[in-house]
C-alpha cells in the first residue's frame, strides 16, 4: 500500500519487515509466535508514534509532498459523489493542473475546483506537476461564479508547488488570473471553503484559496515561497532548506496559531496516505459541518465576515509618536 | 516556485548602488544603453535617459514631486511598523534588515501613502519605495494600501497606485501572501463603490505585487521598459531551459500582447492621470 519511505521513516520499515519475516515465518511452520509478534507490533506503534509527534517542519514539508500522498483525485472519489468534471475556461484552453466540476456531498450540490498533481510521474507530467497556467485559474473562477449563479457552494482542494513560471503562462496574464481571482472570491455570493490538501504553493495556491474557511490537514504545508526557493534566496544555498523550512513557519498548527486558518484537520497516524480512506471520511465530517454553518448564514453577513477575514491579517504596531 | 528573483534583485541593487555612486558625481550611467550621461541632463528631463527613453528606478518621494500638485499631499498612516511576527531565523535578524532599509531610503515602510490633488483631481495615492526591501508587500503595506482603498471609499476618490515590487516579503511569511487578498478585497470594495482605481507599473513590477494590486487597475498604466511579470525572468528560464523572446516582460510586449491599457511616458504621466481620473468620476455620488 505504501510504497515509498521518506528518510525519518526508516526505522518503521525496517520494523515492518520484520513484522512481516516473522508472519511469513510462522505461517510457514506452524509455530506459535504470537508474542513476539504483538511485541514486534508495539513497538512499531510506539516508534512511529515517537517519530510523528516531534516532526520537524522540514519533514512535515515532505510528508505534504509524498507521492503516495491522496490528490484531490482521491477525495474527489472518496468524498463526493456523481463527480461531473467541467473543461476549459472559454477563452484559451483547458488546463489540467485544476480540475472543476459539479458533484454531490450528502446530497446537496457543489462545485469543487482543485489543483491535481498527479498520483505517478506520468500523470505528473501531464497535469505539470499541478502548476496552473492562467486558463486554469480562469477555469476555476468561471466555475465559481456558475456556483454563485445557482447558489450552489464552493469547495476547493489545494496542492500545488505554486503558478507555473513559463512564458506563455506570463504572456497569458499569470498575474492578472491570480489577481483577478482574489479579488472576485471576496465578492463571489456562495459560501467557499478552502482546504489545503497538500502543498499550498505561494499565490498559484491562495488564487483558489480566498475562502469563507480555510481547512488544512495536519501535514500539509502554506508558504509564501518554497524552503528550497527560501534558502538559496537567503543563504545562496538550496540544501539550508531545512532551517528555510523552520523560519518559514509554513504547517497547519503554524497558520493556525498565526490565526490564517481556521480548523486543523487531524491525518492518521504516519500520515494520510497511510490510511487514505479513513482521512477521506473523517475529512467529509469536517466539510460537512463547515458548509453546514456557511448556508444557514445570510449571504450579506457571509460576505462582510469574508471581507473582515482578510482585513485582519497581518502583523503591526502602529507607532503612536509617530 | 516563487516570485522572488533575489538573485537579480541583489544584482540590481549593487546596480543601483554603482549608479548612485555615479549619481555622487556630475555622470550617471544609464542602465539601459550605457551611455554615460550629464546628470543635470537627467534631472530635468525626469529621471529618464535622453538617449534611449530609459526609465531610471526613482524614490517614492521624487515620483510624489512628479505626479501630485505641489503642497497638496497629506500623508497617511506613516507610523505604522513591522514586527517580527515569524522569529525569522535569518543571517540578518528581520528587524535588523528593516532598519536598514529605513536608514538608505528614509521611509519606515515599503510604501508612502496620502491624500492629494493631481492637476486639481483630488485622490488617494499610494508609492512603492523599491529601495525598500525590494519593494516587498509585507503585513505594514497591506495594512496602509487597505487603509487607503477605505478612505477612498468614504470620501468618494479614486485611487491611484505606483507599483516598484518584488513581491512578497518573506521574513513576514504566510502573512505577507495574505497581504495579496487583503488589498485584492479592498479593492473589490472600491469597485462595488464605482470609484476608479488607477495602478501604475513601474521598473520592476512583479511576484505578489503585480498578482494583486498591480494587475487589478481598471486602468492599468506601465513606464517605457517597466518590467512586469508573475515569475521571474530567471526562474522562468531555468523551469524552461531556454531562451526567453525578445522584450520578453517589458511594458511594451504586456501591451502587445493585451495585458495593460497604455505606455505613459514620465514627463506625461500627470496628466493623464489626472484626465483619466477626471473621465472616470461618477457625479451622483451613489452606488
Ligand atoms: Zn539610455
Amino acid at each position: 500500500m505504501v510504497r515509498h519511505y521518506l528518510d525519518f521513516e526508516r526505522p518503521l520499515l525496517e520494523l515492518e519487515r520484520e513484522i512481516e519475516d516473522l508472519k511469513r515465518f510462522s505461517k510457514g511452520k506452524q509455530l506459535h509466535l504470537n508474542e513476539q509478534l504483538k511485541n514486534l507490533e508495539d513497538k512499531y506503534r510506539r516508534l512511529q508514534k515517537e517519530i510523528f509527534s516531534n516532526l520537524t517542519r522540514w519533514q512535515i514539508t515532505q510528508m505534504a509532498r509524498h507521492i503516495d500522498r491522496p490528490k484531490a483525485s482521491h477525495y474527489i472519489q472518496w468524498m463526493f459523489e456523481n463527480f461531473v468534471e467541467l473543461h476549459g475556461d472559454r477563452v484559451y484552453g483547458d488546463d489540467p493542473a485544476i480540475v472543476g466540476g459539479l458533484s454531490k456531498l450528502n446530497g446537496r450540490s457543489v462545485i469543487l475546483v482543485a489543483h491535481q498533481r498527479g498520483v505517478d510521474a506520468k500523470e505528473m507530467a501531464q497535469r505539470n506537476a499541478g502548476m496552473p497556467h492562467p486558463e486554469g485559474y480562469r477555469k476555476a473562477l468561471r466555475l465559481m461564479r456558475m456556483g454563485e449563479t445557482f447558489r450552489k457552494p464552493v469547495v476547493t482542494m489545494i496542492d500545488t508547488p505554486g503558478a507555473f513560471p513559463g512564458v506563455g503562462a506570463e504572456e497569458r496574464g499569470q498575474a492578472e488570473a491570480i489577481a483577478r481571482n482574489l479579488k472576485m472570491m471576496i465578492l463571489l455570493r456562495t459560501p467557499i471553503l478552502a482546504i489545503v490538501i497538500g502543498e499550498g504553493g505561494s499565490g498559484g495556491a491562495l488564487a483558489i484559496g480566498v475562502g469563507d474557511r480555510i481547512l488544512m490537514l495536519e501535514y500539509s504545508i502554506y508558504s509564501v515561497i518554497s524552503p528550497e526557493g527560501c534558502a538559496a534566496i537567503l543563504w545562496k544555498d538550496g540544501r539550508k532548506k531545512e532551517v528555510a523550512a523552520e523560519s518559514l513557519k509554513l504547517t497547519a498548527a503554524d497558520l493556525f496559531r498565526l490565526g490564517v486558518i481556521d480548523e486543523v484537520v487531524k491525518e492518521p497516524l504516519g500520515g494520510a496516505h497511510r490510511d487514505p480512506q479513513g482521512m477521506a471520511v473523517s475529512l467529509k465530517q469536517v466539510v460537512e459541518r463547515h458548509l453546514r454553518e456557511l448556508e444557514s448564514k445570510d449571504i450579506e453577513e457571509l460576505l462582510a465576515l469574508r471581507y473582515e477575514k482578510f482585513r485582519r491579517m497581518g502583523a503591526f504596531v502602529e507607532d503612536g509618536s509617530g | 516556485m516563487s516570485w522572488f528573483k533575489k538573485g537579480e534583485e541583489e544584482k540590481e541593487k549593487k546596480e543601483r548602488r554603482e549608479e548612485l555612486q555615479l549619481s555622487d558625481h556630475l555622470w550617471i550611467k544609464c542602465n539601459s544603453c550605457n551611455e554615460i550621461i550629464y546628470r543635470k541632463v537627467i534631472e530635468r528631463n525626469f529621471e529618464v535617459c535622453p538617449k534611449c527613453n530609459y526609465h531610471f528606478q526613482i524614490p517614492a518621494r521624487r515620483r510624489m514631486d512628479y505626479v501630485v500638485d505641489p503642497g497638496t499631499f497629506v500623508e497617511y498612516d506613516a507610523d505604522l511598523l513591522p514586527v517580527d511576527p515569524l522569529e525569522f531565523k535569518d543571517l540578518k535578524r528581520y528587524p535588523h534588515r528593516v532598519k536598514e532599509s529605513q536608514e538608505a531610503t528614509g521611509q519606515k515602510e515599503a510604501v508612502i501613502c496620502g491624500e492629494a490633488k493631481v492637476e486639481g483631481q483630488p485622490a488617494m495615492i499610494g508609492i512603492f519605495e523599491f529601495n525598500f526591501m525590494g519593494g516587498s508587500l509585507g503585513s505594514v503595506a497591506g495594512e496602509k494600501i487597505t487603509r487607503l482603498i477605505e478612505r477612498a471609499i468614504e470620501k468618494r476618490m479614486g485611487v491611484i497606485i505606483f507599483c516598484a515590487s518584488g513581491g512578497a516579503r518573506m521574513q513576514e511569511g504566510i502573512l505577507s501572501l495574505m497581504q495579496m487578498a487583503k488589498t485584492s478585497a479592498a479593492l473589490a470594495k472600491l469597485h462595488e463603490a464605482r470609484l476608479p482605481y488607477i495602478s501604475v507599473l513601474t521598473d520592476p513590477t512583479t511576484g505578489g505585487v503585480s498578482a494583486s494590486i498591480g494587475m487589478l487597475g481598471d486602468v492599468i498604466i506601465a513606464e517605457p521598459r517597466a518590467m512586469i511579470g508573475f515569475a521571474g525572468p530567471r526562474v522562468i528560464k531555468e523551469t524552461i531551459r531556454a531562451e526567453l523572446p525578445e522584450g520578453f516582460q517589458r511594458a511594451e510586449y504586456l501591451l502587445q500582447h493585451g495585458m495593460i491599457d497604455l505606455i505613459v511616458e514620465r514627463k506625461d504621466l500627470r496628466h493623464t492621470l489626472a484626465s483619466l481620473l477626471e473621465m472616470l468620476r461618477t457625479d451622483d455620488g451613489k452606488n
